[in-house]
């Protein structure tokens, strides 16, 4: 079965806050659900469905879903890290075609900068074999770009490009935490953090969050917001396959194209993309798997501008993305999505908003790129 | 430029009865892979099951620990001294997340050649590492 036009997104809701030291985490996650039902024009009793992930305080949804106040049908607290919330998107969907539930609510948020990060679990199998080597998440991405550029010839110049063109679209957003326009020559000056990349190859850490609704049909077609369809969904995991480890390809090149068999369409149609951006790589390796150019010609894809709004051919993360605006909890998936909404409302900034924008894709990927990452591709229209 | 590699101090790796000889042979200087018997492949890290066949019938092998940089990251921002997290493929095929040591970091390029050395832990344990040769 097909979750082709069965489910759509009718609430999107990013929270305003990057600093929250006076709030629970919880409290957030409500605030993000009261922000995204009143987009939509819904009551929290409407909702007979919750979607969380590892950020939300609690064993999976039981502790979210009685603080809320919560009456469900259906519960999933599938963790795949930052692209978790592009998973809700399509589990909800497939759950709403099933008739298993028809108003699904999706909450993120976390304080990563007011919170102690909790401590890797002693039982996780890799552990011993790794934990001692220093993993953390820049360095695990670092080796990608390390080997990009060793079998690609992509340059530290080209990487750059990605993080400029979220600064371009970042001076238009009010919330956004770096506004300031930076050039190739910034992100090279700026100090090198794990080689090859430097600082502001780096998303912003973030507290704060975000909500989603996903609808059955007969629900958005009452209410009054313009209507976001669900077009295909695709997702997929990747790990070090037993030792085989090759960093040339992320799970990208599984989850897209499910999505686009699914939405019936290719990525030349496409007219907005948000492509998470926990660091440059991530955005150059996804664009790659996605097909939106071929396999180690990411570099040139993204120098030049070609992912500003307006300049470029494939417009990308035009609310500054995770690089400038925003990545909550450390998971930027939701607001992947939340920014596609706009662009297909007509209710993104001014300054960066397609023209006529009716199709859109979200891609997420969350874990960490060089070892264990978990995949995410959605593909959404206006109606 | 230079930045020569310093001995970081290293959190113990915990051992279960599957992995405790694993700990045996790397404070003895050897460092083990695991084999499977029933479809040959070597896989990495070490599991009791094969993750190509899905056979239960694994056993250790000792492995000469040579091999070449698939990838390394120079991570200078993340702790009281740099060091180089690696990917080392070994001869034997198998691809290992460790740290390259005992080699002036700002050298080391992928494809370089490598050889196993094992570095003490807090907790007595050792670690397989690997530096230049």
């Amino acid at each position: 079965m097909s979750i082709r036009s069965k489910a759509y997104i009718v609430g999107a809701f990013e929270h305003p806050t990057r600093k929250a030291p006076d709030k629970s985490t919880a409290q957030l996650h409500a605030e993000c659900a009261r922000g995204a039902l009143a987009d939509a024009g819904l009551e929290l009793r409407d909702v007979d469905a919750y979607f969380c992930a590892g950020d939300a305080p609690g064993m999976g949804a039981l502790s979210m879903a009685d603080y809320l106040g919560l009456k469900l049908k259906h519960v999933d607290s599938t963790d795949t890290g930052g692209s978790s919330y592009l998973v809700h998107v399509a589990h909800a969907a497939q759950a709403v075609a099933a008739g298993k539930c028809r108003v699904a609510l999706i909450t993120l948020a976390g304080r990563p900068r007011s919170e102690a990060r909790t401590p890797l679990a002693a039982n996780v199998p890799e552990v011993p074999f790794e934990a001692a080597y220093g993993v953390q998440t820049l360095n695990m991405y670092a080796m990608v770009a390390a080997r990009h550029m060793h079998e690609f010839g992509t340059t530290p110049e080209q990487l750059a490009w990605v993080k400029v063109a979220m600064s371009h679209h970042a001076q238009h957003n009010p919330h956004a935490m770096l506004r300031d326009v930076v050039s190739v020559a910034d992100v090279l000056a700026s100090p090198r953090v794990a080689d090859p990349l430097h600082k502001l190859d780096c998303c912003v850490v973030s507290d704060g969050g975000g909500a989603l609704l996903v609808v059955a049909p007969e629900v958005a077609r009452s209410l009054k917001r313009p209507r976001v369809k669900v077009l295909g969904a695709g997702e997929a995991l990747k790990g070090q396959d037993g030792g085989r480890v090759d960093l040339s390809y992320s799970a990208a090149r599984w989850s897209g194209p499910a999505a686009f068999s699914e939405a019936g369409v290719s990525p030349a149609d496409i007219q907005y993309a948000s492509i998470y951006d926990s660091f440059t790589i991530t955005v150059l390796m996804q664009l790659e798997d996605l097909g939106f150019c071929n396999k180690g010609e990411g570099g040139r894809f993204v120098a030049d501008g070609n992912l500003i709004a307006g300049v470029g051919k494939l417009p990308v993360n035009t609310d500054g993305g995770g690089l400038c605006n925003n990545h909550p909890a450390n998971r930027g998936g939701i607001t992947k999505v939340i920014e596609a909404v706009r662009q297909l409302r007509g209710e993104a900034h001014p300054k960066v908003q397609v023209p006529n924008c009716t199709l859109a894709l979200a891609q997420g990927t969350g874990g960490l790129l060089g070892s264990r990452h978990g995949s995410a591709t959605l593909i959404l229209e206006r109606e | 430029m230079s930045t020569p590699a310093q001995d970081r101090t290293l959190v113990a790796p915990i051992s279960d009865a599957f992995s405790a000889p694993f700990w045996m042979a790397a404070a003895e200087g050897t460092l083990l892979i695991r084999c499977c018997n029933a479809c040959r492949a070597v896989h990495w890290y070490p599991r009791a099951h094969c993750p190509f066949c899905f056979s239960d019938d694994t056993a250790w092998q000792a492995s000469p620990g040579t091999g070449h940089i698939y990838s390394v990251s120079v991570t200078r921002k993340a702790g009281p001294q740099p060091y180089a997290i690696a990917y080392v493929t070994l001869e034997e095929g198998v691809t290992l997340l460790s740290n390259i040591v005992d080699c002036n970091l700002d050298g080391l390029r992928i494809g370089d050649r490598v050889e196993v050395v094992f570095k003490p832990t807090e907790g007595g344990a050792f670690m397989p590492m690997f530096r230049p040769v």
